[in-house]
Parts: C-alpha cells; structure tokens; sequence
C-alpha cells in the first residue's frame, strides 16, 4: 500500500462508539435565558444559593467575549440554538440499580462499562453520566463506610450543601472565561468526591460521561476536594454517538487539596471526532484546574485525548502550598480534520514548589496539534523548580504541529527547564521494520507506543491498558 | 535457494535494473561489486521489497516461491535479511522491545509461539556474545545516538537473532574503520553455515579478505558484466573497473 492509499484507509476507519440509545427524554426547549436556568434548577431541586450562584454565572458570560488567542478558527456556535437540559424519563426515585432502565444498563456495558458490582472491575467505583444527569454510582456503601464521599454533583448538592458550598467555584470562578461561565449558569451534573483526613481511598473513582441526545451541550461539572493527608486516584472517560452536527462539551473540573494531599486525575477522552472531511464531532471546550493549597500536596494531570473535533483545554495547577507539586501528563492525537490546542498553566506561588509536565503530541491525517503552556512564578516562590518537556510526532505530509510556551518569572532563585523535540514516522522507519517482518500496523503501533510510554506509564494498570489500544484504534493505517 | 531471472527495475521511471541473471545456491557467498551507482543497492532494495522501486520485468525465486509478490515483511518471515548500508533510528523504541518483537512475528508466521521473556533473554544473550555486541546498547532506542560502528554492528545482532536463510550485506563497510570491519566480518563468519547464503555487496576488496566470496560478479550499469571467483576481486582492486566498463560499451557498440 502506499501512502495515500493508506491514510485513506485511516479516514475511513469508523468511530466505533458511535452508536444512539433509543430512550425516552426530557428535553429542555432549545435556547439560552434566566428561564432555563431556572428551570434547570428547579428541575434538580436546589437550593437558592445555587440558582443564585448560576444567575450570576449567566450574567459574567453574557458580559465576556469569545477568546481570539487560540490556534485555530473558532467555529461559530448558535449557543440560543442548544437544549440546556436532556434527561432520561425516570419512572420514579430510584433506590437501587434494578430500577435503573436497563437500556440504560445495556448502553454502559456495550461501552465497557459495567455498572453490575459484580461485573465491575475490582478496585474501580464508577458515577454513569448520560446527557445530563448520574444514572448510578457503583460501590457508594463500601467508599461511605471509609468517609470517602462519591456521588453525582446533583447528589452533593443535596446530601453534602455546606462542602459543595465551602468549594465550588473556588478554584474556577463563575466568571473565569465564557465556556466557564456558560458551565456556571447550566451545568447539569458531574461527579463530586470527598476524601477526608488521612484517607487513603483505597479504590480508583472514575466517571464515564456519555452525550446521547441531539442538539444538545454537555455541561458537566467535577469537584474533587482531598482533605490533609489523604489521597485520591479519578478517572473521566467519555464517548458520544455519531452526528452530522458538531456539540459543545463544556466542562468544569475543580481540585482542592490541602496539606500534605495528593490528587491524580486521569482522563482517557474520546468523544466523537468527526468524519473525515471533519463534518460533526465534539467540542470539546473544558476547563480544569486545580489547586494545591495546602503545604507538601501534590496534583497530577494525566491526559490522554484521542477523541472530539476541538480539544481545546489547559488543566492546570496553582501551587499555593509552599513544596506542593504539579504535574502534567499528556497525550494528544489529531487526525482526519481534528485540532486540539491544549497544554498546562502551572502557577508556583509557595516555595520550594516543583512542577513537571510531560506533552506529546502527534499528529496524522490533515489534523492539527498544538501544545500552550504557561509556566509562572511568583515573587515568593523561592527555588521554584519546573521541568517540561514537550515533543511532536507527525505521521504523514498534511498534519501539523505547533509548540507556544510562555514563562513568566518574578524569582530569580527559580530553575526553569524546556525541551522539545519533533519528529515524523517516515517511511524509512516503517520499511526498516518491515524488513524485519513486522508489518505496518504493529510497526506504527510500536513507535508510538515508545512514544508516547512515559506518560501512560502515569494511568492506573487497567487503564494504561485500554488508552494503548484506544491508541492503535486510533491511529489504525495512519501511515505516510 | 535464490533464482532473479532477466530483472528489470526502476525508481521514479528511471531505469536502474536492466535484466539481472543471478543465481544463489544453498550454503554460498556471492559479493557484489561495481561502480558507485551501478545499481547494487537497488538490487539490495528490490530484493528487500521497497515500495518505491517498480519491478517492469523478470521474475525472483526464493526457496520456490514467488519473492515479487510478497510483502516486505512476508519476505523477512520467510527468510530474507537485508543489513541496511544506512540503519534509521527509531526514538522510543527500544532496542530490545523491537527485537521481540521481529522475532516473534517471525516465529507467528511459522507457526511457533512467541518465545518466553526468558528464552528470549537467553538467546540474546548468546548471539550477543557470537557477535560481540554491547550489552548497553540493547536498552537504548533502536540506533539512536549510535556510531556508525554501533550501527552496522546492530545489523549483524539482528542477522544472528533471527537467523534468515538469506542474508544480504549491503555496504555493510562502508564507514568502518579496520578494528570494526574485523568484529562485523568475524560475525558473519561465525553464522556462515551449510543452510544459509550470504549477498555481500561492497565497493571494496578489503572486506572479501575478511568474508571470502564463493563467487565475485561485477555490476555495471543495471547489468551483471563479468563473473569470477575471489581472484577477481583482487583483479578489481588493482585494474579499477574503466576496463570492464570499456568492453561493456564496445559490446554495445557492436
């Protein structure tokens, strides 16, 4: 095969999460005002403060702009055009998994994800999101007898208001950036967790988000607080059908750790990314921050984005805690038409504080990848330490790939370090393992498997596992 | 073992193989030697299955079957190694990873399973040894950072892991100095056996002092002119090739 044939090949490999749950919805009227936000929370039966909090976050983002200073065109989104609320028909107050749907059921388990604690994997507590709302929360009764608190946002909301209350909005503002606030005004549900002091939580929490409806946004929003001395491993993953039309994912995620706390978040994202000329897929528009508040804690970012149309986000870090860590782990592929521009900020304010980030991008098809970061520190941060290292792999002649680093420091005992590589999978290389009677496939797969190891070696063991192959899957034929 | 009858070959529509006759037994060395651009590394490359050379004319045999129309890797598993006269380097990838890999899927096309982490270990060991290659080489990625030394020495490892009933050394030399070319040649002796044949093509006579050919052939200009025995690889070294070359044209002519 050559070349073109071959990356002809790669388009035409199809998403193979593409399918649609045929379910009875609630669907909020499309359209964007202070009615559906109360309709949103009402529906979810907040209380005041909260619709309180949203109406202030509709009013920042009615006031803020679009953002011009990305890589990429920013399509033009009818936001009025969007539902803000999609649910499935619940019958009545579900108390245990038997009464969820189980169309429902089934639509998790064909995506690997069993929400049997039977069937689940050992060692792994899952929170099912569809559109917007928690369909269920495995192994919440075994988390809760350790005061280890897993439930969906709406839940928090309702069991735990004076925690949501203390955190939300701490780390993200309502009027951080206008995806932000759009998120702080609708955001439907999410995953909260709780870890309190000298908890070790002994399972991986992880949510699966799955969009099903049409014309609808997922507006999902996290908050993660690991109080001192406790530590805390969460997974996101994520997939949506096949659609002709593009849809906005716009997250929030917020972490709070205080003293002596450690948090790893690892997302394995593969929304829908589109067809081959790029009609459809995700926009995949989050943002995700968190904060070390606390001396000695530690954040860890693992990132692995294979999926949606744009990925456009910067989980970053505000290291307040004097020797409190950060760190960024990152894999993102691009093919066909997708573009993510993405990266880390990582802010050292305390001092002794250390970060590293690790970003490799690569690059197939006519997709586009570019790599932002911002390295700060501040005055106070004596013998700040940071490490990047940011490399580029290209498969092909039509991808491309960007790097725009930006350190800014205000102490000059800080050690900043930056390096980056690019490099493209040629046919030499391919060819020089063909004659050695591995074929094309393999010959990809071992490259960027080597490639990209030093940041998968970050997820937990299952799930290392699943982003390698979702890697191969995804770069099946990518060849040029 | 390996029949090319009458092969025409060309790269980007130029014609660089003009009818190859070539004949390899069982057991045998035959060096190619020739001119720079006479054709012997395209011959190497053909043979080898790159996708940028297209075969108009003649046939390839190999142990019976049809060696033109298999794929690289297929070519590789069914025995054919070609040392690269210029190994790339692969980033990330192991050295060791990659040989595991290749061995198995060679083992997978037989029939065989993959070999244990253990077996595998004992047989690297050993050919390591066969061929006095550096232990610190094997974690690192597949030639990177390696001399031009390492690189061609690297080449001879992978021949002796996995163990092709036809080898093909092109250029192997090129770029050794002498205590280099004596651990490379030394290698290649220590695998000669009665099941395996050796294509060495090389510019120079110094190399056959070390790997002695069965036979010599001299291609010119896409063509195989002449044919001898060692002897006339020294004749080479002392004549140049302007009179090999000069009764080429005047057959020509003719």
């Amino acid at each position: 095969m050559n070349s073109n044939e071959i990356i002809d090949d790669i388009a035409n490999k199809e998403y193979e999460f593409g399918f649609t749950t045929d379910i009875e919805m609630d669907i909020a009227p499309p359209g964007l005002n202070e009615d559906i936000i109360r309709f949103i929370s009402a529906k979810k039966n907040e209380p005041e403060w909260l619709l309180e909090w949203r109406l202030k976050g509709f009013q920042a983002f009615k006031k803020l702009k679009f953002p011009t200073w990305q890589h990429f065109d920013l399509p033009e989104m009818d936001l009025q055009a969007l539902s803000y609320y999609a649910a499935p028909k619940k019958k009545k107050q579900l108390n245990s998994l038997d009464e969820v749907d189980p169309e429902l059921l089934a639509t998790f388990e064909k995506l690997g994800i069993p929400l049997n604690e039977q069937k689940a994997l050992t060692g792994v507590a899952v929170d099912a999101v569809f559109d917007s709302v928690s369909v269920a929360t495995t192994f919440k009764g075994k988390l809760k007898e350790m005061g280890v608190i897993f439930c969906s946002f709406g839940e928090a909301v309702q069991e735990y208001p004076d925690l949501v209350k203390k955190y939300l909005g701490t780390v993200v503002p309502h009027s951080d950036n206008i995806f932000a606030a759009l998120n702080s005004a609708v955001f439907s549900d999410g995953s909260f967790v709780y870890i309190p002091k000298g908890v070790r939580c002994p399972m991986e929490l992880s949510t699966y988000f799955r969009i099903n409806a049409q014309n609808t946004g997922q507006f999902e929003r996290t908050l993660i607080v690991a109080d001192d001395n406790s530590y805390v491993s969460y997974l996101e993953g994520c997939t949506a059908p096949m659609r002709d039309e593009n849809q906005l994912h716009a997250a929030v995620v917020e972490i709070v750790a205080l003293e002596n706390a450690e948090v790893k978040y690892s997302t394995v994202q593969n929304w829908y990314p589109g067809d081959k000329d790029g009609k459809g897929g995700i926009y995949n528009f989050v943002t995700k921050r968190g904060i070390c508040k606390g001396a000695n804690s530690k954040i860890s970012w693992t990132q692995v984005e294979t999926g949606s149309a744009i990925t456009w986000k910067y989980p970053s870090v505000i290291l307040q805690g004097d020797y409190s860590e950060g760190e960024f782990y990152s894999v993102a592929v691009v093919r066909n038409r997708q573009i993510a521009d993405t990266g880390t900020k990582i802010h050292h304010i305390g001092k002794g504080t250390k970060s590293r980030i690790i970003s490799k991008g690569i690059s197939a098809g006519h997709g586009d990848n570019s790599y932002r970061g911002l390295v700060s520190v501040g005055p106070r941060a004596e013998n700040a330490r940071n490490f990047t290292q940011c490399d580029s792999l290209l498969i092909g002649n039509q991808c491309g790939s960007h790097t725009f680093p930006y350190i800014e420091s205000r102490n000059k005992s800080a050690m900043i370090e930056h390096e980056a590589t690019t490099s493209k999978i040629g046919e030499d290389q391919i060819f020089y393992l063909n004659a050695r009677g591995i074929d094309t496939e393999k010959a990809v797969a071992l490259i960027v498997n080597g490639y990209v190891k030093e940041v998968l070696n970050q997820l937990p063991m299952e799930f290392a596992v699943e982003a390698q192959k979702l890697l191969s899957i995804t770069l099946e034929g990518s060849v040029g | 073992m390996l029949t090319i009858k009458n092969l025409h070959a060309e790269v980007e529509g130029k014609k660089i193989l003009k009818g190859i006759n070539l004949e390899i037994p069982k057991g045998e060395i035959h060096a190619i030697m020739g001119p720079n651009g006479s054709g012997k590394s395209s011959l190497a490359s053909v043979l080898a299955g790159r996708d940028n050379y297209t075969v108009t004319e003649g046939e390839v045999w190999f142990n019976g079957k049809n060696l033109l129309e298999m794929s690289p890797e297929d070519r590789a598993r069914e025995g054919v190694f070609l040392a690269f006269q210029y190994p790339v380097e692969i980033p990330g990838v192991s050295n060791i990873n990659f040989l595991k890999t290749a061995v198995n899927e060679v083992r997978t096309y037989k029939g065989l399973p993959p070999l244990e982490a253990k077996e595998f270990l004992k047989l690297t060991k050993e050919k390591q040894q066969l061929v006095d290659f550096n232990t610190n080489l094997m974690n690192r990625s597949l030639n990177e950072g390696f001399s031009g030394g390492e690189k061609k020495r690297n080449e001879i490892f992978q021949l002796a892991m996995l163990n092709p009933s036809l080898a093909i050394l092109d250029e192997t030399d090129s770029g050794l100095d002498i205590d280099a070319l004596r651990i490379v040649s030394n290698g290649v002796n220590k695998l000669r056996d009665a099941e395996k044949s050796f294509v060495v093509i090389t510019h120079y006579q110094r190399l056959l002092e070390y790997i002695v050919p069965d036979f010599v052939h001299v291609l010119y200009n896409g063509r195989i002119i002449k044919t001898g025995t060692k002897e006339l690889a020294l004749e080479l070294e002392e004549k140049g090739y302007d009179w090999l070359k000069e009764a080429e044209h005047q057959k020509e002519s003719v």
